[in-house]
């Protein structure tokens, strides 16, 4: 059980530094990396802590700390993921709404050049 | 026919093989109707055929999807002052020869909304399997929520007032919109009409639905739906009185 602890904590130290060198190569906004710094760390604590895991485990009535660590990774990521959706989603009708306003703009600039160019 | 402030719609992605007909024969038929073409980023030549042909261009700088095109279009004209706009597909199905019609039932019965649909009466639903179990499936689950049975709830050749024009403007669904869109209309308390209409075959190209397309399909439109119905309901308690 130690073994999966540890490749849990490289899994997560690797997950920092992964996001890390993106902030640096702006491959990803900051704001964007909040969210996978704090499942980083998230994990990095749970992945150390195996008394807080038992806490947790006993809380939730489980037996198994592994369950509740799968648990909590589950948790967090999900809680990662959705936000994510909601980001994507945004981002998604905006670029809509810029798309459409350039097309309406360019359009009637385009009618006002021709208009423009048919007075004598 | 006066088609002051009308404009004929036709979105348009990668239609080159259809357009400058789809234009051509509305023009010939109707010299007095303003047509703009709605090109969804084709990459093809689509939008140079269609401004050769006659038609004014609205060019999308990205591919938004049926639904963003139209709405589009539906954007431009609202905010051009038109009262009505006609909607056909740029593949050649819709037959132009109907848009009067559809024309005639939207101002004689005040709807928002008119649909040419494909009706028995003109020949049937002239699609494949599929898309016919897709159109059946759709008319039951649609029928208790609209209050009323509706033929083809999947036809993209309809009319539209200033009043649908207005709230098309602002909220249109993205993707597969007919179906969508009649749920959108129900919970303003809008109304619409139908009209049986003769489709024909498309000039070129192929439908973006595809029978395996259609599972996807079915899922994205029946959760439309439901959203839709959630999402409207506190406005529609509050809709102001139609006419």
């Amino acid at each position: 059980m130690d073994r999966l602890f540890d490749i849990l904590t490289i899994l997560a130290v690797v997950l920092i530094v992964v996001v890390l060198r993106s902030l640096r190569r702006e491959h990803i906004r900051v704001e964007h990396s909040v969210s996978w710094l704090a499942a980083a760390l998230t994990l990095l604590v749970l992945s150390r802590s195996h008394r807080l895991l038992q806490q947790a485990a006993a809380y939730i009535g489980l037996e198994n700390e592994v369950a509740a660590l799968i648990l909590g990774i589950l948790a967090v990521f999900l809680g990662v993921f959705y936000r994510f959706s909601r980001i994507v989603s945004g981002l998604k009708d905006m670029n809509i709404t810029l798309t459409q306003r350039v097309a309406i703009l360019e359009y009637k600039l385009h009618q006002q050049n021709e208009e423009q160019q048919a007075k004598p | 026919m006066n088609f002051q402030k009308t404009l004929l719609l036709i979105p348009a992605y990668n239609e080159e093989g259809a357009i400058t007909r789809v234009v051509a024969e509305v023009r010939a038929l109707y010299p007095d109707l303003g047509i703009l073409v709605a090109d969804d980023c084709s990459t093809d030549n689509t939008a140079d055929l269609a401004r050769a042909a006659g038609a004014r261009v609205l060019s999308l700088p990205c591919h938004l999807g049926l639904g963003g095109c139209v709405q589009a279009g539906y954007k431009l004209a609202f905010g051009l002052g038109y009262e009505t706009v006609i909607r056909i597909d740029g593949d050649g199905q819709h037959n132009p020869t109907d848009i009067p019609r559809l024309l005639a039932v939207l101002h004689q019965t005040g709807c928002e909304m008119v649909i040419g649909v494909r009706a028995k009466e003109s020949g049937g639903l002239q699609t494949h399997f599929v898309r016919k179990i897709g159109i059946h499936f759709f008319r039951f689950i649609l029928r208790p929520i609209l209050g009323r049975t509706v033929s083809d709830p999947t036809s993209g050749f309809v009319a539209v007032n200033r009043r649908a024009l207005a709230v098309f403007s602002r909220s249109f669904p993205l993707e597969y919109p007919e179906i969508e869109t009649l749920v959108v209309l129900q919970r303003r308390q809008f109304s619409f009409e139908e009209v049986p209409c003769r489709m024909r075959q498309r000039i070129a190209g192929r439908s973006s639905i595809t029978a395996l397309k259609s599972v996807y399909y079915v899922i994205h439109v029946l959760l439309g739906v439901f959203v839709n119905i959630l999402r409207f309901d506190g406005r529609s308690r509050k809709a102001p009185a139609k006419r």
